[in-house]
């Protein structure tokens, strides 16, 4: 299997590594890197478990070849609390029970903060959007729409 | 320290009743959370199992020599590898780990390999050649069952796995005396957990000393301890399970399932580690959801609304293996009892044996499909006579206590309260049947035990134990055997106990789910946890508050009885003399060291159901009650359906975490909307065609409606703080509640769930073309006249 040497940061750090042409960024992140923040739920592109930030974008890790995050800045769920202190989205799933299980969490908290920070102040509307690729089979989704809501300081 | 320097009396937080965020919700917000598939495991195996192509055959041969010869293959395990059969019911155990002479199903294990990485394990599944000879193949329980069919199992002729025969009181005279009686017959498809974490399981096999240790997503580590010592032949000592933390359950993984024994057989015969990530698809395929089923329901009403009678006729096809089989079909008629008072009723349960993947336990097991056909019924009899489905459900309500015709004991219940609640909050009165064309709104009703009464492995132990230590640090360590799946019951046991401690919750750390340290604990399962469990640590943290008490008092020199804990204060009631909680702690080590206090419960005799056979099944130390009001938007060109809101009502004696409960029945209502509106399973000669998140139809955030929860406390006499379940309840009245809803929309009654818009299309096409049949031969009739 061909390698190239893929230059790019992860959560904040720079890298360069030499990584097969076929590695998926999921398989990089979980395997190598030991993040496994980030949640592998299905056989690929089905439920979002495994969203995380490209460029402030949410992508499906377990659909991305590391290859393609050449030059760009990668996001994961284990980058967001700072200093002791978890994101605003963060503590408000925690606060409102917008986690049970937690296994959709970080990759729902990655595509919440993509549109929070795109939109700081979204509608009910606009939130149903954001996360509707991101599949939670706990909560109905009552309580993550009304943690993302927390988190902006929107009322419900 | 001096009296003046510590916390005002009555400074306590009370911690029952409290809104409170789970004990272990920072590390699931942060990533920090190891689930079984993401545990450091350097060095270990990549195991990978071979499935059947083919949905019934005698296997001829597995020829594993050129994958056991493969460079990097550890080990090939067959069925050659365990004789022994296991499964969640002891007297209906017919499951090998990894089939044997006969594959049931396609999907079903044949063979596995563990191999240095993931492709060489995929190389090495393909160089197995199977011999497999077709049998004629059953897809559903008619022809499972039809007089030529090919038994699947030979002690089960006829490929019937369970008839149930119930009849209590005498229906024949309850139809006889009602004023109202109808039958009707419903269809319902097979429905599965789909929980977000896909199966996995770590095997770590110890050669030198032949001890195990598995780290498994289940439910029920107990069984799963009790499997792999049956199967492997080993002692049960020599084996550990550990349950990391697990992406939801929903029954699925309450029995011990397959893969899990497979990576036991894996690691013991590369004689190492073996990590086992079952793909999405091969989650699906391990299966045990709710099984295809349908129902004939018959109720006799009197003229005011009470029933008189109710007889049943469930047949489920339960696929493949035995499985919780007949707890499932056992379920479906105990629990056409115990939420309305019934004076007679007959039921005839069929569980059937098929070529699918086998069915098993799913929230709101056994009650769903029946609550659904019965609810259904009731409401279209109600419209005959002109009630009110809220004026029938009333003319029926329990007023405990309750004993049921088939001894099941009902000491509390809050359904009239929850009635009440949500017909207001919907606007029943005002709105219902007055919505614009296209919007209904509908309602039911629906319960659910709070743990059964006896469980299947009856060893006579008590149901539940809890374990408090406490040392030199003062922190109170809870040690439970009771799996937290995301239902939070590792925050209820911490506040349970802090409540009777009076102790901030901060102080506790809930050590859960090990084997090697925490006691035993039947799982989590038909929602017995808060209930059983929440009782063993009120016992646990009363008995150490005992000893701490007697300590304070020895140093006060007072009377134990007047010693007052008080926050992290002991007071002498009535006086300035107090001891702060670090003093309190050394004075009760000074004579015994570490303290460790243990609380036991067990549930009421008089709750253990009657003495008929099958008994056992329904019988629960408390029921949970929940009534809800659906509104829908029916859009009658396309079949569409979208569930505008719901108002959801729910007893559960009492909120010890009302967040806690608020997420169960909302998630509880969902999954029930899920199941309503369009999910399901589909084979294709046997074939899985949905086994992935995107063609099971698993509902997105974009489909799911706003849920307005109110929470009803009827306290339970036996419930821990008068606490009932919370994680069941509602979910089958959410059915129910949809198809009275899309009738009220558009008139039509569907006899067939999910409400799939190709499915309510065909309803609305028939109906149309029925009323222009109708109106062709009113026109006949009058030129004729």
């Amino acid at each position: 299997m061909p390698k190239r040497i893929v230059a790019l940061t992860v959560n904040g750090r720079r890298r360069e590594e030499a990584v097969d042409d076929s590695t998926l960024l999921l398989d990089w992140l979980r395997g190598p890197l030991a993040l496994t923040g980030t949640k592998r739920g299905c056989d690929g592109g089905e439920c979002g478990a495994c969203t995380v930030l490209v460029d402030g974008e949410p992508v499906l890790a377990c659909i991305t070849l590391v290859a393609r995050c050449d030059g760009r800045r990668v996001e994961t769920i284990e980058s967001l609390a700072q200093g002791g202190r978890m994101s605003a989205l963060q503590a408000a799933f925690h606060e409102k029970l917008g986690t049970q299980c937690g296994f959709c969490t970080p990759g729902m908290i990655m595509a919440a903060e993509a549109l929070l920070r795109r939109d700081p102040h979204p509608g009910e509307a606009a939130i149903r959007a954001a996360l509707e690729g991101n599949l939670c089979r706990c909560t109905g989704y009552v309580k993550i729409i009304e943690s993302v809501q927390a988190a902006a300081g929107v009322q419900p | 320290m001096r009296p003046d320097t510590l916390p005002a009396p009555g400074a306590a937080a009370r911690v029952v009743g409290v809104r409170q965020p789970l004990v272990d919700g920072v590390e699931k917000v942060t990533g920090r959370a190891r689930y079984t598939a993401d545990l450091p495991a350097p060095g270990a195996l990549v195991g990978a199992i071979l499935r059947s192509p083919i949905a019934h055959a005698a296997i001829r041969g597995v020829d594993v020599a050129a994958a056991r010869a493969l460079p990097g293959v550890a080990a090939v395990v067959t069925g050659a590898d365990c004789d022994i059969a296991y499964g969640v019911i002891p007297i209906a155990q017919n499951e090998f780990p990894l089939a044997r002479e006969r594959v049931r199903y396609r999907g079903e294990p044949i063979a596995a390999v563990a191999a240095v990485d993931a492709a060489t394990a995929r190389a090495a599944l393909d160089a197995i050649v199977l011999d497999l000879e077709p049998l004629p193949a059953y897809f559903d329980a008619a022809s499972a069952r039809a007089a030529d069919a090919v038994p699947l199992h030979a002690n089960k002729p006829g490929n019937v796995e369970r008839e149930v025969d119930h009849v209590f009181g005498d229906p024949d005279a309850g139809f006889a005396a009602a004023d109202l009686v109808r039958e009707h017959r419903f269809h319902y498809a097979e429905v599965t957990h789909a929980m977000m974490e896909p199966n996995a399981a770590l095997a770590e096999w110890d050669a030198e000393r032949g001890r195990l240790t598995l780290h498994s997503v289940t439910q029920v580590p107990y069984y799963v301890h009790l499997a792999l010592a049956r199967c492997l032949g080993l002692d049960e000592s020599a084996i550990r399970v550990v349950k990391p933390f697990v992406g939801g359950g929903f029954g699925h993984r309450t029995e011990t399932l397959n893969f899990e024994i497979v990576a036991a057989l894996l690691a013991r015969a590369a004689g190492g580690t073996v990590k086992l990530e079952l793909s999405r698809e091969e989650s699906f395929l391990t299966h045990r959801g709710r099984p295809e089923t349908d129902i004939r329901m018959k109720i006799g009403l009197a003229r005011d609304g009470a029933i008189t009678a109710v007889e049943a006729e469930v047949v489920q096809r339960g696929g493949a293996y035995a499985g919780y089989g007949l707890v499932t079909i056992l379920y479906a008629g105990a629990l056409l009892h115990a939420i309305y008072r019934v004076p007679a009723s007959r039921y005839r349960g069929v569980r059937v044996y098929a070529n699918t993947p086998p069915n098993g336990a799913m929230r709101g097991h056994g009650s769903v499909d029946a609550r659904h056909a019965f609810e259904s019924l009731l409401d279209r009899m109600a419209a005959e006579l002109g009630l009110d489905p809220f004026a029938v459900r009333r003319a029926n309500l329990i007023e405990p206590p309750w004993r049921t015709i088939n001894d099941l004991q009902v000491n509390s219940c809050g359904l009239g309260e929850c009635l009440d609640l949500v017909e207001r909050a919907s606007g029943w009165r005002e709105r219902r049947g007055r919505l614009p064309r296209g919007r209904g709104l509908g309602m039911a009703c629906s319960h659910y035990v709070s743990g059964s009464a006896k469980p299947v492995h009856w060893t006579g132990e008590p149901h539940a134990v809890v374990e408090l230590r406490l040392d030199f640090d003062g922190a109170v360590t809870v040690l439970t055997g009771a799996a937290d799946i995301g239902q939070g019951s590792s925050t209820l046991i911490a506040q349970v106990a802090a409540e009777v401690l009076a102790l901030p919750l901060e102080r506790f750390r809930v050590v859960a789910n090990d084997s090697a340290i925490t006691p035993k604990d039947n799982g989590s399962y038909s929602s017995r946890v808060s209930y059983m469990v929440g009782n063993a640590a009120i016992r646990a943290a009363d008995a150490l508050k005992r000893e701490l008490a007697a300590a304070a008092a020895r140093k006060l020199e007072a009377a134990v009885e007047d010693i007052e804990p008080d926050g992290l204060v002991y007071r002498v009631w009535g006086t300035d003399r107090a001891l702060a909680w670090k003093d309190v702690v050394l004075a009760a080590l000074e004579t015994s060291g570490t303290l460790h206090a243990k609380g036991a419960w067990s549930t009421p005799p008089e709750t253990q159901g009657g003495r008929f056979r099958g008994a056992a099944v329904g019988s629960s130390a408390g029921f949970s009650y929940a009534a809800q009001v659906v509104e829908v938007d029916v859009d009658d060109e396309t079949g569409m359906v979208r569930v505008v809101r719901v108002w959801a009502a729910h007893d559960c004696g009492r909120a010890i975490n009302p967040l806690a409960v608020e997420g169960q029945v909302q998630g509880s209502v969902w999954m029930g909307m899920g199941q309503a509106l369009g999910e399901e399973t589909q084979y294709h000669e046997g074939l899985h065609v949905r086994a992935n998140l995107l063609d099971y139809r698993v509902p997105t955030i974009a489909e799911s409606p706003p849920i307005e929860t109110f929470i009803v406390e009827a306290p339970d006499p036996n419930g821990p703080f008068g606490a009932k379940e919370a994680g069941e309840g509602a979910l089958s009245g959410f059915l129910p509640a949809l198809t009275s809803a899309i009738a009220d929309a558009i008139g039509i009654e569907l006899d067939e769930l999910p409400a799939s818009p190709d499915r309510l299309l065909a309803a609305i096409v028939e109906r149309d073309r029925a009323r222009k049949r109708q109106a062709a031969k009113a026109g006949r009739e009058r030129e004729g006249a």
